[in-house]
């Protein structure tokens, strides 16, 4: 019994374990670089350099890409592209520890892969244009604002854990 | 003292390197407390896994402690961190859009980048949502301008806003993580499980 507990791929950190370490990495980045962590800076970066690269034209005249476009730096040469980088290697090391590495596409019996995917699209849609209205994500935004007592850090916290709340009993059947 | 690199203790090329291992840190921890899994993530919303509470809110009680504890101690200056700007409209609306993007899609970009890493497919569709999110707010970026460039109160923290102090807040915000913990598993034995 013991040894199956412990191959389990279910079998996660005590999230008071993982919420301390990650506290403690909160801290630590603040302590080197005085700015906290991120996530969607990395995907906005991304999405930059390719319109970039297939439209150099129409990114320079938008003036939102443009201001992430310099001559002498690629947008992918940013604090947060490297940071993201870690976080897949991190996350690919800590999945291969555990035996979690493994190609599916993981959904409640209850609904059709194809669905969830449908529904992966739509959310990601949603969470991609909100972080940019926000400013950040719930790395960007809300955890490393809340950490310096950011009045939008907390606002930002508030509105994406009210809303999804507000909205989580029209896509139950996604999840219960 | 700190913080460090832009005070000049560390030279700015180590700035990416740093950034890749805080990044690994970051990344080990996410997966190993199983936001790799947007079932585990959505269960916070219909109370059968409080793990997103209590990661998120462990972490931001252990890092605020620790901030303001190091600035009292003077290894950290709290006035030189960057302090994540407060554009009201733009807080509250893109929250409201991220959260029904959480409960639809599962992930937030960090977490969904944990999944990406072990081969979770739905997890490289919601990336790539993201990505289109970024394009449309991009390319309608007319549109969105007064909301993302107006209310802005500047780099404000809630002692400005209110002006309480610090560390009655610091104090506050940990009682109320602490029931909320304790709520939870209350909840939390009232739910049919969910296995995933």
């Amino acid at each position: 019994m013991n040894t199956k507990y412990k191959t389990s791929p279910h079998q996660y950190w005590n999230p008071y374990f993982g919420g301390f370490l990650l506290g403690i990495i909160i801290i630590f980045t603040f302590y080197l670089t005085g700015r906290g962590l991120g996530a969607s800076g990395a995907i906005k970066s991304s999405v930059v350099t390719v319109v970039e690269n297939v439209a150099p034209k129409h990114a320079e005249s938008n003036s939102y890409y443009s201001q992430f476009i310099t001559d002498d730096k690629s947008p992918m040469n940013t604090w947060l592209v490297y940071e993201a980088l870690g976080i897949l290697i991190g996350a690919f090391i800590s999945g291969s520890i555990s035996g979690r590495i493994k190609w599916r596409v993981q959904h409640s019996p209850k609904i059709t892969a194809k669905r969830r995917l449908i529904f992966a699209l739509i959310g990601g849609i949603l969470f991609g244009l909100g972080a940019q209205i926000a400013r950040g994500c719930t790395s960007g935004a809300a955890l490393s604002g809340m950490a310096v007592l950011s009045t939008g850090g907390f606002l930002t916290m508030l509105s994406i854990f009210g809303s999804a709340y507000a909205f989580a009993y029209f896509f139950r059947k996604n999840w219960i | 003292m700190g913080p460090l690199i832009p005070g000049g203790y560390i030279p700015l090329e180590w700035d990416s390197i740093i950034a890749i291992f805080i990044g690994i840190a970051f990344g080990f921890v996410l997966e190993a407390s199983g936001f790799s899994s947007s079932r585990k993530l959505a269960g916070v919303f219909y109370g059968y896994d409080f793990a997103v509470l209590k990661v998120f809110f462990t972490a931001a009680a252990v890092s605020v402690i620790g901030i303001y504890y190091m600035d009292y101690l003077g290894y950290l200056d709290i006035s030189k961190l960057y302090v994540h700007p407060t554009y009201l409209w733009g807080a509250i609306i893109g929250g409201i859009i991220m959260g029904a993007g959480f409960v639809t899609g599962g992930f937030c970009p960090g977490t969904s980048l944990c999944a990406v890493a072990i081969g979770k497919l739905d997890a490289w569709i919601y990336v790539f949502g993201i990505m289109v999110g970024v394009f449309i707010f991009s390319e309608l970026f007319n549109l969105f301008e007064p909301i993302y460039d107006g209310y802005n109160f500047g780099n404000i923290t809630l002692i400005d806003s209110f002006g309480w102090n610090p560390y009655w807040v610091i104090f506050i915000f940990t009682i109320i993580a602490v029931l909320a913990f304790g709520i939870a598993d209350l909840v939390r034995k009232k739910i049919k499980s969910v296995f995933y």
